[in-house]
């Protein structure tokens, strides 16, 4: 008796082993922002498709960072797909920690990825993590107070002409700050704007001998100007604020400008949450008069597939299906074209209902503006417009941007703050071994 | 004899004890009033204390998108499990170096506790690595075995306060009387110390319901309790802020409740031995 049941439960274990191997369950680890979560509604329809389950691991940010990167080093296996980021793709394509996205189907269409996507998710031209969406940063600014300063945004303004908008806009009476930006300390946070502000002062992280370069006289002026700008016509305690203090100020109407991810677009321009959403402009993130580049940067959140999963094929399949032009399409017949996920395919920018989104045109203009392989205009030996792709630099530019913060709090000079950030970098540098 | 407490000073310490009980509570009180409020109201400057309108919106977007049961489920089981675990091996431990002290036991008290001043993610990849070779990872045991060696020092640090109030001539009237070692621990020391148990229970529940560094990095889909539930509410791209809110206030619910039912044995086992 014992042994008929011994062999009917094998039997079973077998069997739904065998199904199991059919019809596998995913694991997959995402950031909580508005598209993911919108994804995850949508599960049900992947599932039908492939027979294959799905369960989320929602995260915020800096904890998804972390424990998707404990994770993939010690080989954990946890998770079948890890949402990660254009600093990371790389870097993990590079060690051999990320199953290569190669042999995609011809439906799926690979071409159609915005070409700074690919780039930015490749290493060695092999993809690594397709983008589920992509942005960049403009300039958001109210349409109604830039009239009645009596000026016009041009659609691709220089730092100067920021600055005399900032000062027109600028009304402590009313609560209006000229202009809001990030300050707050942190990489990705203040970090990636300074960042920027320096690649379109003409100022480098790093030569192409990998010699830090906070001394040269460019990053001198762009954080000059940043903080002078801020303290004149700032919000105060602009020190800590990032992107959703100064989303919470742009749709409480005040701020005159600001400049931050393309996503917030879509924020700023809703009428449930934004007291302003009928009166935003977009506009081209500024440069210093004659420096070709700009300052807006290039982020994706990618889906990628750690080496080593049992479930790799039907991974592959998730990853196509929720990056696919069909995904975009069912996120638009449900929800308006407005809430699809914006800055991945190329197909999307010439849909004839998209290209009336408001913010449509500036976001893709602005990733197109962004060039990971060429971020500064003096040759750089890294790949990454708002940072370096190298994985030292989530450390360092977190110390980096401490000491810029310490400034725009008043606690410490410009030449002070660069001072220490060149010795910070070199040491780090120095310790690594690249130089 | 007890010093007179004239009405005015009475009415002052009573106004001052809720003053400071008020300014500990009132963040958990924010957090409670901004569930009710909507997103754009939640950010509002000035903000809105009382007089908005109320709204069950945020509890349902929240109940629709996670498994509120599960993370819940996983919440009891990992606090209640590693606290009943901890009390099994801490109340040998702790009655040892009550009534057996040998010259080092002040050492080894201090060598506990000295594990707790290492920031937890100095170790995290050995404990990870160890994981993964028993395959234990994204389980409940794996958290239970975790967070128990976590605050076992604080269990037995807290028992051995309590032990050391019991006269030991009890426990030797036991012995004469012919209780055997177990039966000296089960039914004479444990009894009289069922208050300082039973307040150590509580407080490790807590910290082990509150827990959030090694419930967040060992987990995925399967044994994630709450602290990973407001996790996935958070964002630093996107103002989820009421939502936000309602995640946590339904996380930490259950543990208020507990804990406003048992602040009588909370605060009289925390005060136990205090004064003497």
């Amino acid at each position: 008796m014992k042994l008929t049941n011994a062999l009917f439960a094998a039997s079973a274990l077998v069997s739904v082993t065998a199904t199991a191997a059919a019809a596998a369950t995913l694991t997959i680890a995402t950031v909580n922002n508005g598209d993911m979560i919108r994804m995850q509604g949508y599960t049900d329809d992947f599932t039908e498709k492939t027979g294959h389950e799905v369960e989320w691991v929602t995260l915020e940010e800096n904890v998804l960072r972390q424990r998707v990167t404990t994770d993939i080093t010690a080989k954990g296996g946890q998770f079948d797909i890890m949402t990660i980021g254009m600093y990371e793709t790389p870097i993990w394509g590079a060690n051999g920690w990320l199953v290569p996205l190669d042999g995609l189907s011809e439906e799926y269409d690979v071409n159609d990825i915005l070409p700074a996507m690919r780039d930015g998710l490749s290493h060695d031209g092999t993809l690594y993590a397709a983008p589920f969406y992509g942005e960049s940063s403009m300039i958001m600014y109210r349409k109604d107070l830039m009239e009645k300063a009596g000026l016009e945004m041009p659609e691709a303004p220089t730092w100067e002409f920021i600055r005399e908008a900032a000062a027109a806009m600028d009304d402590d009476a009313n609560d209006v700050n000229g202009i809001c930006l990030r300050g707050k300390a942190g990489w990705g946070e203040g970090g990636a704007f300074i960042t920027v502000t320096g690649n379109s002062f003409g100022a480098r992280w790093f030569d192409e001998e990998w010699d830090p370069q906070f001394d040269q006289p460019e990053w001198k002026e762009a954080l000059t100007f940043f903080t002078n700008l801020m303290n004149d016509y700032g919000p105060a305690g602009y020190a800590t604020n990032g992107f959703n203090e100064n989303l919470s100020l742009f749709q409480q109407g005040k701020c005159g400008m600001w400049i931050d991810a393309t996503v917030a677009a879509s924020f700023v321009t809703n009428p449930e949450d934004s007291e302003v959403a009928d009166q935003v402009g977009f506009a081209l993130a500024p440069n210093k008069d004659g420096v070709e580049k700009r300052a807006n940067w290039l982020w994706a959140w990618a889906l990628a597939i750690p080496a080593g999963t049992d479930n790799e094929d039907a991974a592959k399949q998730f990853i196509e299906w929720a990056t696919s032009k069909e995904y975009i399409e069912l996120v638009a017949e449900n929800e308006g074209w407005a809430n699809v996920p914006p800055g991945a395919r190329t197909s999307l920018y010439e849909t004839p209902e998209y290209q009336e989104v408001p913010f449509a045109k500036m976001t893709l203009d602005s990733i197109n503006a962004a060039d990971p392989k060429n971020p500064t205009v003096d040759p750089v030996p890294y790949v990454g417009v708002q940072f370096v792709a190298i994985p030292e630099f989530a450390g360092l530019a977190s110390q980096v941007s401490q000491e810029f913060s310490a400034v725009y709090a008043g606690q410490q000079s410009v030449d002070e703050a660069l001072e220490k950030a060149q010795a910070i970098a070199e040491e780090e540098m120095e310790a690594a071994g690249y130089r | 004899m007890a010093r007179a407490v004239t009405n005015q000073r009475k009415a002052i310490n009573t106004a001052a004890a809720w003053a400071v009980g008020l300014l500990i509570f009132f963040p958990i009180l924010w957090t409670i009033l901004t569930s009710f409020k909507t997103e754009a109201t939640a950010i509002a400057d000035p903000p809105v204390f009382l007089a908005f309108d109320w709204t069950l919106e945020n509890y349902s977007a929240v109940m629709e998108r996670s498994n509120y049961a599960r993370f819940l489920w996983n919440s009891i089981i990992i606090a209640g499990g590693s606290t009943i675990l901890g009390i099994i091996v801490a109340v040998p431990a702790a009655w040892s170096m009550a009534f057996v002290p040998s010259k080092r036991t002040k050492d080894i008290l201090l060598w506990m506790l000295s594990t707790k001043m290492l920031p937890a993610v100095g170790v995290l990849y050995p404990i990870y690595l160890i994981f993964i070779k028993l395959g234990i990872l994204d389980s409940r045991i794996g958290l239970v075995i975790v967070i128990m060696l976590i605050n076992l020092p604080i269990i037995v640090w807290m028992l051995y306060t309590y032990f050391k109030e019991i006269p030991v001539d009890i426990l030797e009237a036991g012995r004469m009387d012919g209780a055997s070692l177990k039966d000296e621990i089960i039914y004479i020391l444990t009894p009289m110390a069922v208050p300082g148990i039973a307040s150590t229970l509580l407080l490790n529940f807590i910290l082990a319901w509150n827990e959030a560094f090694w419930t967040l990095n060992l987990t995925a889909a399967k044994a994630a309790p709450l602290t990973a539930f407001i996790a996935s509410y958070s964002s630093p791209e996107g103002l989820f802020y009421a939502k936000l809110s309602a995640a946590s206030t339904m996380a930490i619910a259950p543990i208020l409740i507990l804990g406003w039912f048992s602040q009588k044995q909370l605060v009289s086992g925390l005060t136990f031995g205090a004064v003497k």
